[in-house]
């Protein structure tokens, strides 16, 4: 088997954008990946793409989505990738659980995913009451009380949404004051349907089989809210596990330089799974198609 | 043909791919919005055991998420 061009493995934002510049390119490629959309199809409203003063997470995804099919481009959608690992001679592996794909470069652009809380309860009762997608699951909780569990703007964003759908809104937050954006903060606070709770740490889900409540410590003593929703939204972490062999920060991200090359010659590394600061849909995309810029510039000085 | 339904919500970007996915293979779907039916809601929550949409069920059998390789492989895709 003769080795690809490139295996773009993702197709978030920097994925697709990669996709179609490597098209424009001519490049012999594939993109291997989950889903289309990655964090951004999960996202309620979008207000800072340039080009669109307002368009849902799923609508842009669609955009980019069109855009991509437009090139007749190789998608491998629903595959996982499980490792990508280095050949002999130089080419890379691209393994998913039903074959593997040689290739001379990657782009890795398999993005991030929600972090777990780590607390009792959470995993038995995770699709239970415990939820990391309100834009998913929000509706299924109409006129319920639920907490919110975060503080940064992906929670002001889960406890906006819900506020037009639950009963009441708890938002605990374990810092002293809540992060996020001063737009999106005003608005959680305008309401009288959230009651914010900050220094407040979350103990435990608990309830069975559905949820029930979570025990929150704060100064003044323990406080127990009962709840049947719990939104999870407390950061995210890299998918950087399946390639082991590049330099990777204390937060497990691909290290890149401003070329989007990872430590080992060859593999190049773009958009949230890198350690690029700013985790924005449009930094992303950017960094996407500098990635493969780069991939193309390795690819004829290495022919 | 299979009996296949989809429980869903407006909003849910997952639910609307797998949707969109039946369309496009040409697989016949009734599709439920949990979000305005309470029967429904309990219906699917009954048959799963967990609250997370999609649900699609395929001739009895539950698939949670839109999970491309069960479903392919349930509808011999």
């Amino acid at each position: 088997m003769s080795a690809l061009d490139c295996v773009i493995v993702g197709a978030g934002p920097a994925g697709i954008t990669a996709a179609v510049y490597a098209a424009r390119k001519r490049m012999d490629f594939i993109v291997v990946t989950q889903d289309v959309g990655g964090q951004t199809a999960l996202s309620a409203d979008v207000e800072n793409y340039t080009g669109y003063q307002f368009i849902t997470g799923a609508e842009l995804v669609a955009k980019f989505e069109e855009h991509l099919r437009q090139f007749g481009v190789v998608l491998k959608n629903g595959t996982t990738v499980t490792r990508i690992r280095k050949a002999a001679d130089g080419t890379f592996l691209v393994d998913t659980k039903k074959e593997s794909f040689s290739c001379r470069t990657a782009v890795v652009a398999s993005g991030r995913r929600p972090r777990r809380l780590d607390v009792p309860g959470e995993e038995v009762l995770r699709n239970k009451g415990v939820t990391y997608c309100a834009t998913c699951d929000g509706p299924l909780f109409a006129g319920k009380d639920v907490a919110v569990i975060g503080g940064g703007n992906a929670a002001l964003d889960a406890a906006l949404q819900m506020v037009r759908i639950a009963g009441k809104v708890f938002l605990v937050n374990i810092n002293d004051r809540l992060g996020g954006d001063a737009v999106m903060r005003e608005k959680v606070q305008a309401s009288d349907k959230v009651e914010v709770l900050n220094a407040a740490v979350t103990k435990e889900i608990y309830g069975g089989p559905f949820v029930q409540g979570i025990k929150v410590e704060q100064k003044g003593g323990p406080r127990d809210l009962a709840v049947e929703g719990v939104f999870i939204e407390v950061g995210s972490v890299p998918n950087s596990d399946i390639v082991d062999f590049v330099k990777k920060n204390e937060a497990g991200e691909i290290v890149v330089d401003n070329l989007n090359r990872a430590s080992v010659p060859g593999v190049f590394a773009a958009g949230d799974v890198t350690n690029v600061p700013e985790k924005q849909i449009i930094v992303a995309a950017g960094e996407g198609a500098k990635a493969v810029l780069g991939v193309f510039r390795y690819l004829s000085q290495t022919r | 043909m299979a009996q296949v339904k989809v429980f869903s919500t407006p909003t849910c970007p997952y639910c609307i791919k797998a949707k969109n996915y039946l369309k496009e293979k040409g697989v016949a779907f009734e599709a439920v919005d949990v979000s305005q039916d309470r029967l429904a809601l309990k219906e699917m929550v009954d048959v799963s055991g967990q609250m997370g949409v999609p649900v699609i069920v395929v001739d009895g059998d539950v698939i949670v998420g839109f999970d491309q390789e069960r479903l392919n492989a349930k509808l011999g895709l």
